[in-house]
C-alpha cells in the first residue's frame, strides 16, 4: 500500500501488517528489517519501510490509571484524543502535548515531543516513567530512568530505531478546567517577540505565529500567545457548572486537493496580513477551550491537502539560546528574500534539555511548512546552512529532505547513535526510509 | 460510585473480533455494562481495563465456543444474570475453494456462521420472551442475499442465520422481545486485513456499532452498513439469473 507521512511527501509503497496484541507483534517482528508506524502525523518519511511497517493502532488498549498520581498505563497506539475525552473531564490533561493530538503514545516518546511548555516543564520524557519494547534479540524488555536506562534514554527521540515501544506509564497533570486564560501580544519585529518570550517565562504556554513574509524593520513581526490553565476561580459562573464542558467544533473537511496555484506568495501574504490584524485587534486576555488553543489545525480535517498533490515540507530547527537572535534573524531574511511564504510559521523558546536523541535544547525553535517544489527545496537546504552556522539542529519528526552530512555536522550525538544501532544489532533490524536516507 | 443496579447489560458473543470491540466500546459509551464473550476469554484481559477505564462501566469476560452447543446452556447459567441485550458477532469467513473439497472446513464454516450463533441467539430468545423484554442482534452478512461463486458457503450459512432472525423477531413481535438483523457490506478488520476493498463501500468497525446501537435504540428490523450496500443488493437479488452466471462474481 501506498504510504506517505503527514506531509504526503515522499510517498513509498509499503507492506503494512497490523499486530492486536503481543503476540501477533513478536511474531510479525520476525520479518525483518521493519518499523513502527503510530497516526502517521510525522511529517516525513520516519515511519515509513517498504519491507514492514507495523501499524501500531490496533494495540490501543489502556491498562490502568493511578488517580493519586495521575499516572497513566496504555498501550503505545493509544491515541491522545482518547486520552484527552477520557480524562479531561476526570480533572487531568497531557502534560506535554503537540499541537496535534492525533498522535500515538508510540509517536509521542520516539519523538519524544515538546509543547508550547517546553521551557518549564521539558519534553513529553519528562513525564514518562517506563515503557516496554521489543528490541532487536526478539525480546519485550521493560526499561526506565532506573531499569535498562540506556535502551530507555535512546528510545525517547530514537524514532523508533532502537524497537517497538508496546506500552508506556505516563504522568498527566491535574488541571481544574477545560478552558484556557490566553493573552495575545503583538510584536512588531523578531527582536520584541524574543524579549516577551524572555520575560513571560512564568507562563505555563507560550508560542509566536510569525508573518513571514514581513520584511525591513517589521522582520519577524509576530502574535505571541501566552496561555494558563484556567482555574476554577477564572471561570464565569455559566461555566462554572460544567467546567470541563467546552463547545464540541464542527470538524471541517478539505474535501480535494487544492490546486497548485492555491497557495502562492501572493495568498500567503494576504493571509497572514489579515491573520496579524486580526490578532493584533484581539491583544488581551480571553478564555479560550483546550481544543482551540492546543489544537487550531485539528478543526480541519486533512488540512494537509491544501497544498495539493505534491504534498509539502517542513522545516524546523532549534539554535542554542547564545545564537538564537542572529540565527532567528538569519532565517527570516533567508525565507522573507525567497518570497517562499509558509502558511504557518511558529517560533517556541525551549528550556534546558540534555538527553541522548530528543531534538530540544536550550533556544529558540522556528517551524515553517513549505510546498514541495524546487524553490522551495532549494531554500530550505540554505535554511539548512544557516542553521549549521549558528550551532543549530533539525527536528527528524518533521523532516523529509534533509541529507545524511549535514545532519551529522548538526549533532555530534548523531555517531553515538550509529554506534548504539551496530552494536545492539538495531540497525539491521529497525530502519525507515528516513533513517536509509539520513544513513543512521 | 455509578448505581450499578440501574445499568443495562450488553453481552458481546464473538468480543475480540474489531466489529465486536467496536460494538462493545459503543455500548459502554452508552452506559451499559458490558460482558464479553469469546474463545480464550483471558486473553480478553486488556480490553477488559480498557472499557472500564475508558467508559467507568463494569466489564466481566465470559468463554465461549459456539460449535461447543452441548455446553450453551451452561454458558447461559454462568452470566449470573439476564442481560439486556445480545449481540452475535461471530462469524467465519474460511477460504470458499477449500469448502469446496474439504468436508471438514465447509461444516465449520457452516456451523460457525449459522448453527452455533442461531442456538445460542434462540436460547436467550425463550429467556428474553419469559421475561418479556431485550434485544436480540445477530451480525450477519449482504452475502446472505444472494449465493455467489466467491463465497457461497459463508453466504449460505449466513444467509440461514439471517432467516432465523427474521423468524425469531417474527415469533417474538409483541411479546416485547426485539431482534435486529445486521448486514454489513465490506468492513475494514482483522477478517478482510489485506484484501484491495473499495474506499467507499467499506465501513470502518465503529459504523458498524454505531448503526448497530441505533437499531437497538429505534428498533429496526435490518439494517445495511454502509447503507448504499441495501441498494447494492437489492440490484444483485434481482439480477436475472442467465446474466448473474456471466458474472461469476
Ligand atoms: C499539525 C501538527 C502539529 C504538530 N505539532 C508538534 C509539536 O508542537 N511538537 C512536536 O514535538 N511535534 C509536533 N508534531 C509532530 C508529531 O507530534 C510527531 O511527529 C509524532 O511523532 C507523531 O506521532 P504519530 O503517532 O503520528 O507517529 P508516526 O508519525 O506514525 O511516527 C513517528 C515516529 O514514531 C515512531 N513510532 C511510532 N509508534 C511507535 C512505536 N509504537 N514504537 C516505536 N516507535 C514508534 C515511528 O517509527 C516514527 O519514527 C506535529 C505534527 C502535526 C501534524
Ligand atoms: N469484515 C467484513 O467485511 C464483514 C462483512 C460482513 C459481515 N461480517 C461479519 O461480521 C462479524 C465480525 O467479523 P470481523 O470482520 O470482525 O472478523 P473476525 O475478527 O474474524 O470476527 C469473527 C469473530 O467470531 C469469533 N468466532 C469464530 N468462531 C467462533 C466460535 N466457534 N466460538 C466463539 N467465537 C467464534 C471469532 O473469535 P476468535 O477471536 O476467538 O477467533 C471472532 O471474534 C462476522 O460475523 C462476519 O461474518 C464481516
Amino acid at each position: 500500500m501506498k504510504l506517505s507521512g503527514w506531509g504526503r511527501f515522499p510517498v513509498v509503497e509499503c507492506h503494512i501488517a497490523a499486530p492486536r496484541n503481543q503476540d501477533d507483534l513478536i511474531r510479525l517482528a520476525q520479518s525483518r528489517p521493519l518499523i513502527a508506524r503510530g497516526n502517521g502525523r510525522s511529517y516525513g518519511d520516519s515511519s515509513l519501510n517498504s519491507q514492514l511497517t507495523l501499524d501500531m493502532r490496533h494495540m490501543n488498549h489502556m491498562l490502568a490509571f493511578d488517580n493519586e498520581t495521575g499516572q497513566l498505563t496504555a498501550e503505545a497506539g493509544v491515541l491522545l484524543s482518547d486520552i484527552i475525552d477520557t480524562f479531561l473531564p476526570r480533572g487531568w490533561f497531557p502534560a506535554v502535548t503537540p499541537g496535534t493530538k492525533f498522535v500515538t503514545v508510540g509517536g509521542m516518546i520516539a519523538s519524544d515531543v515538546h509543547g508550547k511548555n517546553h521551557h518549564k516543564d521539558g519534553s513529553f520524557g519528562s513525564f514518562l516513567d517506563w515503557i516496554e519494547i521489543l528490541t532487536a534479540d526478539g525480546e519485550v524488555q521493560r526499561c526506565s530512568r532506573n531499569q535498562n536506562a540506556d535502551l530507555f534514554e535512546w528510545t525517547l527521540g530514537g524514532m523508533g530505531l532502537t524497537g517497538v515501544i508496546l506500552k508506556a506509564a505516563f504522568r498527566l497533570r491535574p488541571v481544574e478546567s477545560g478552558w484556557i486564560r490566553q493573552t495575545t501580544v503583538s510584536a512588531a519585529n523578531l527582536a520584541e517577540a524574543i524579549d516577551i518570550f524572555e520575560a513571560s517565562g512564568s507562563s505555563t504556554y507560550s508560542v509566536a505565529w510569525i508573518d513571514c513574509l514581513s520584511s525591513g524593520p517589521s522582520l519577524g513581526r509576530s502574535l505571541v500567545y501566552l496561555g494558563e490553565h484556567a482555574a476554577l476561580t477564572d471561570l464565569p459562573p455559566e461555566k462554572l457548572k460544567a467546567p470541563f464542558e467546552t463547545p464540541r467544533k464542527r470538524k471541517l473537511n478539505v474535501p480535494l486537493d487544492a490546486p497548485g496555484f492555491a497557495l502562492n506568495r501572493w495568498t500567503v501574504k494576504a493571509f497572514n496580513a489579515v491573520y496579524y490584524k486580526a490578532g493584533h485587534s484581539k491583544s488581551g486576555t480571553q478564555l479560550v477551550d483546550w481544543d482551540t488553543y492546543f489544537y487550531p489545525l485539528d478543526a480541519i480535517l486533512d488540512w494537509n491537502r491544501i497544498y495539493g498533490r505534491k504534498g509539502f515540507a517542513q522545516f524546523q530547527c532549534v539554535i542554542p539560546l547564545a545564537q538564537s537572535k542572529a540565527g532567528m534573524q538569519a532565517l527570516l531574511k533567508a525565507i522573507s528574500a525567497a518570497g517562499q511564504g509558509s502558511f504557518l510559521s511558529v517560533l517556541k523558546r525551549f528550556g534546558p534539555q540534555d538527553s541522548r536523541f530528543s531534538f530540544p535544547m536550550e533556544g529558540y525553535t522556528l517551524a515553517l511548512d513549505f510546498p514541495v517544489n524546487r524553490r522551495s527545496l532549494d531554500l530550505m537546504d540554505k535554511l539548512d546552512k544557516i542553521t549549521l552556522a549558528h550551532g543549530g539542529r533539525f527536528y527528524l519528526a518533521k523532516d523529509a529532505r534533509l541529507k545524511a552530512d549535514t545532519l551529522a555536522l548538526s549533532d555530534t550525538r548523531v555517531s553515538q547513535f550509529r554506534e548504539m544501532r551496530k552494536s545492539t544489532q538495531a540497525a539491521e533490524t529497525f530502519s525507515s526510509a528516513q533513517s536509509d536516507r539520513l544513513a543512521l | 460510585m455509578t448505581d450499578t443496579s440501574k445499568q443495562k447489560t450488553a453481552l458481546i458473543l464473538g468480543g475480540r473480533s474489531d466489529i465486536g470491540r467496536a460494538i462493545a466500546h459503543r455500548f459502554a459509551a452508552d452506559g451499559y455494562t458490558v460482558a464479553l464473550a469469546a474463545r480464550n476469554a483471558d486473553s480478553l484481559e486488556t480490553d477488559k481495563a480498557d472499557i472500564a477505564l475508558r467508559y467507568n462501566v463494569p466489564v466481566s469476560l465470559h468463554e465461549l465456543d459456539v460449535l461447543d452447543t452441548a455446553k450453551m446452556p451452561q454458558f447461559v447459567d454462568g452470566l449470573g444474570m439476564l442481560p439486556d441485550v445480545v449481540v452475535s458477532v461471530v462469524g467465519l469467513l474460511g477460504d470458499q475453494a477449500e469448502n469446496e473439497t474439504d468436508l471438514e472446513k465447509a461444516t465449520r464454516v457452516m456451523r460457525s456462521n449459522y448453527e452455533g450463533p442461531a442456538l445460542l441467539l434462540g436460547i436467550f430468545a425463550n429467556l428474553f420472551e419469559q421475561r418479556g423484554s431485550g434485544t436480540l442482534v445477530g451480525v450477519s452478512s449482504v452475502a446472505g442475499d444472494r449465493g455467489r461463486a466467491a463465497n457461497y458457503v459463508y453466504g449460505s450459512a449466513k444467509a440461514g442465520f439471517t432467516a432465523f432472525l427474521s423468524g425469531l423477531r417474527n415469533r417474538l413481535a409483541g411479546k416485547g422481545v426485539h431482534v435486529v438483523t445486521i448486514k454489513p457490506g465490506f468492513v475494514r478488520t482483522q477478517m478482510t486485513e489485506g484484501m484491495k476493498l473499495p474506499a467507499p463501500l467499506t465501513a470502518a468497525p465503529e459504523e458498524v456499532a454505531e448503526a448497530t446501537l441505533k437499531a437497538v435504540r429505534k428498533k429496526q428490523s435490518t439494517v445495511y452498513t454502509r447503507p448504499v450496500w441495501l441498494l447494492i443488493m437489492f440490484i444483485i437479488r434481482h439480477l436475472p439469473e442467465p446474466i448473474f452466471k456471466k458474472m461469476k462474481a
